[in-house]
């Protein structure tokens, strides 16, 4: 017999970018401790359309995840208070009967609300089109081993290279910055061979941009790595750091 | 000419400034703390060093000017970096929790940066702009410190100093990139070792002045 609590919510809904917003208190009942929290989102939201009212926005794809779309801050806590998950793997069994939930969209000048708790964070993909790539030849195909990376350089890419863009490092900031999510994307790359020949220009634009975009300013308060969900150190913001302060005033690029 | 205000004047550039003028700052304070040092030496000692010092005539007051400038970017840059911050942000969360990054430090690094401003023009007015013919700096220190409200509010300062430099030590060496999983640990060791140092170390002078008047 799988155990169910019961809810109430306390969830934001605004009708779009312009609306002001506000709090509505919901109740979610029967709840299995086995679902996750979008589900559980599902279980009111069938309610409510039965109800005919407007179901609550909410963002969602893979619920594996890996995709980062889903996030929202759940009683203060982005993508709620477990450590390293997405708001779709969190379980409802980290809740107790009787449990007030506050729910708020991702805030920040750079994320425009859409609806409800659904955020507009297309500014993060302005920053991965401004150098977020390597540019690469078409022709034949060079043999997988003729450039060397050791091990341990391979490793911190792909641990830089796990950030699946989902915002919660903005979300987290107290100052909106996306500073961790520049830093992961910049030194996935960096720290390749493919990517060292447009680093420069890669660190430049893509800090021009994200600042440009309304984000705020790192003040080193580590909020991002903590909340994380794919635990990205701030190693990579100071791995950036370098990368553009070298790019800046010792390379030929403007 | 560009790339310097363009460098500069990016987001990683502004806290360039801050690291750069900061860690200047540091350096001030540990040369300040040995000078004061000299108090526990006695009257002449400590009057002997601020000779030494005068001594300087204009070595002196280039320092100073130095000193002056790197504080005036340090505080118009805080305070653009304090702005841009609240603007990043102009609906705020209903529910405010930590995931455990923030530190108090961390968290009211503006604060504690505005209340050190008042702390320093204070501190100034006290023993700097102050008539000094017919007198010795050991007279007019231990003539503030016999007031208990000068000594209160001198080890106030002195705390709220050793906070803002709890987190701006380690913050430091982290915009400047220096920042690997080897050494961190010692750079964040030795922040909180020079903070309780800063602390601890000014902090106790009023008190021993007073004791000692």
């Amino acid at each position: 017999m799988t155990k169910t609590i019961n809810l109430t919510l306390k969830v934001w809904r605004q009708n779009g970018p312009k609306d002001k917003g506000r709090f509505d208190t919901y109740h979610a009942e029967n709840i299995s401790t086995d679902m996750s929290f979008l589900e559980m989102l599902d279980v009111v939201n069938d309610q409510l359309t039965i109800d005919e009212k407007a179901p609550i926005a909410f963002d969602h794809d893979c619920r594996e995840g890996i995709c980062g779309m889903c996030g929202c801050v759940v009683n203060g806590r982005v993508h709620g208070a477990e450590k390293g998950t997405t708001l779709c793997q969190l379980h409802m069994r980290h809740f107790a009967d009787g449990d007030t939930i506050a729910i708020e969209p991702f805030r920040a000048m750079a994320f425009k609300v859409i609806k409800d708790l659904a955020v507009d964070r297309s500014s993060l993909d302005k920053i991965i089109q401004a150098g977020g790539y390597v540019s690469v030849k078409t022709g034949g195909t060079q043999d997988a081993n003729a450039i060397l990376v050791s091990q341990d350089v391979a490793d911190l890419a792909m641990d830089a290279a796990q950030c699946i863009g989902c915002g919660a490092c903005v979300a987290s900031c107290p100052n909106a910055s996306a500073m961790l999510f520049t830093s992961a994307k910049v030194s996935q790359l960096a720290l390749l061979p493919q990517g060292k020949p447009e680093a420069a220009k890669r660190a430049l634009n893509m800090v021009r941009t994200m600042d440009a975009l309304g984000f705020g300013n790192c003040t080193n308060e580590t909020e991002c790595e903590a909340e994380c969900p794919k635990e990205i150190s701030i190693t990579n913001i100071a791995r950036l750091n370098r990368e553009y302060l070298k790019a800046g005033l010792f390379s030929t690029s403007m | 000419m560009n790339w310097i205000t363009g460098t500069l004047g990016s987001s990683i550039g502004k806290k360039l400034m801050m690291a750069i003028t900061g860690f200047s700052f540091c350096g001030f304070l540990a040369a300040h703390l040995a000078g004061n040092l000299t108090i526990y030496g006695g009257k002449d000692a400590f009057n002997g060093y601020a000779e030494h010092l005068h001594a300087l005539g204009p070595l002196l007051t280039v320092a100073e000017l130095v000193l002056l400038s790197l504080f005036l970017v340090h505080v118009i840059t805080g305070l653009f970096l304090f702005l841009d911050n609240l603007k990043a942000r102009p609906v705020r969360y209903a529910v405010n929790k930590t995931a455990g990054g923030r530190t108090f430090g961390s968290a009211t690094m503006p604060y504690t940066g505005a209340l050190i401003l008042a702390f320093i023009i204070f501190h100034l007015l006290n023993f700097h702009f102050v008539d000094k013919t017919n007198t010795t700096i050991f007279t007019i220190v231990s003539d503030a410190f016999s007031n208990t409200g000068y000594v209160v509010v001198y080890i106030v300062a002195m705390v709220i100093a050793a906070i803002h430099v709890s987190h701006g030590f380690w913050s430091a060496f982290q915009t400047v990139g220096a920042n690997q999983p080897k050494y961190m640990p010692l750079i964040r060791m030795v922040g909180t070792a020079f903070a309780v140092v800063v602390g601890i170390g000014f902090g106790f002078l009023p008190v021993y002045i007073f004791l000692l008047a």
